[in-house]
């Protein structure tokens, strides 16, 4: 029974080991943005196609080793419940830049 | 024979009950985070739109100190690992354990907390606050939105605390420390969306 306790969001429990592996991802991810903006070495492009890069690869491994999520917890519900909620942050975000966006071309 | 089986099965059954109702309330917490998660999505859209709207006001890039946030995200990183020490002590049975990693967890959140307190207070005093510009008005509630969570969650935490001292790990505590778990990743994982959006690509 060892392996049923619940762990957030679901199925396994995690271990030392990927804790330690989420944060030293983390630190790097996060050292790595922060390095490049403040040392300002980098073209405006690269650094902020660079920036968001790390921010998903960050969020991403928080997600599978700080929360546990996997396609198999809860028998796949809380992936599809946050694949639902992102589609719906897309349209929330995307529509709403792009249609400000318009306005203030149009208006201004 | 045959009673032996039937009441292991019972046994069985009931254990598996019991764990699906802790599963349940788990995944229902986990239901709401994802309505935060639009709430931010929102609040995100709005400061996107207004940041550039600074009304003869301060750019981001003219407030916003780096070396102050890169220490406010280790904070929050670092809490959310202990966080993570705590639920493996919890699977562990050691309440004496995740009360302690609970506590530690309390005291980087804190620090967090008071070091956005310190720069919101610094940039009002300076004239910079919400009612100064659209881009402060979006950066004042965006931000201080995610501080308003973590401040709930150090209640969270110092509630826990309490029960975990006097109830010990139970059936009905560890649900909630579960609960609480995905709530402080979950505010950790909005935190790198607020330093790369708001603070890098402001300075950017």
């Amino acid at each position: 029974m060892s392996g049923s306790h619940t762990a957030p969001g679901g199925a396994s429990h995690g271990s030392t080991k990927t804790y330690i592996t989420g944060l030293i991802l983390s630190i790097v991810l996060t050292v790595i943005p922060f390095g490049m903006v403040m040392s300002g070495g980098f073209s405006t492009s690269a650094t902020l196609i660079t920036i968001l890069i790390m921010a998903v690869l960050q969020v991403l491994v928080q997600l599978i080793m700080f929360m546990h999520l996997d396609s198999k917890s809860e028998e796949g519900w809380n992936l599809i419940s946050i694949v639902f909620a992102l589609s719906i942050l897309v349209l929330i975000v995307g529509g709403s830049i792009w249609i400000m966006h318009n306005l203030m071309i149009n208006t201004m | 024979m045959a009673t032996d089986t039937l009441t292991n099965h019972d046994a069985h059954a009931h254990e598996h009950e019991h764990h699906d109702a802790g599963d349940t309330k788990v995944f229902g917490f986990w239901i709401y985070l994802m309505s935060d998660l639009i709430i931010f999505g929102s609040l995100f859209a709005a400061y996107a739109v207004l940041s550039p709207n600074t009304a003869g006001g301060p750019t981001p890039g003219e407030i916003f100190e780096l070396p102050f946030v890169l220490v406010e995200t280790f904070l929050l990183l670092f809490s959310s690992f202990t966080y993570g020490m705590a639920v493996l002590a919890m699977n562990d049975d050691k309440a004496a354990q995740v009360r302690n990693w609970l506590v530690i967890t309390f005291l980087l959140g804190a620090g967090f907390v008071g070091m956005e307190i310190y720069e919101f207070h610094h940039l009002i005093v300076e004239g910079f606050g919400p009612d100064r510009s659209a881009f402060l008005s979006s950066f004042f509630t965006l931000v201080g939105t995610h501080g308003t969570h973590v401040t709930f969650g150090l209640i969270w935490i110092l509630v826990m605390v309490y029960q975990v001292s006097t109830k010990g790990l139970t059936p009905t505590t560890r649900p909630r420390i579960m609960c609480l778990s995905l709530f402080w990743h979950f505010l950790d994982i909005v935190w790198i969306c607020v330093f790369t959006i708001v603070y890098l690509m402001g300075v950017l």
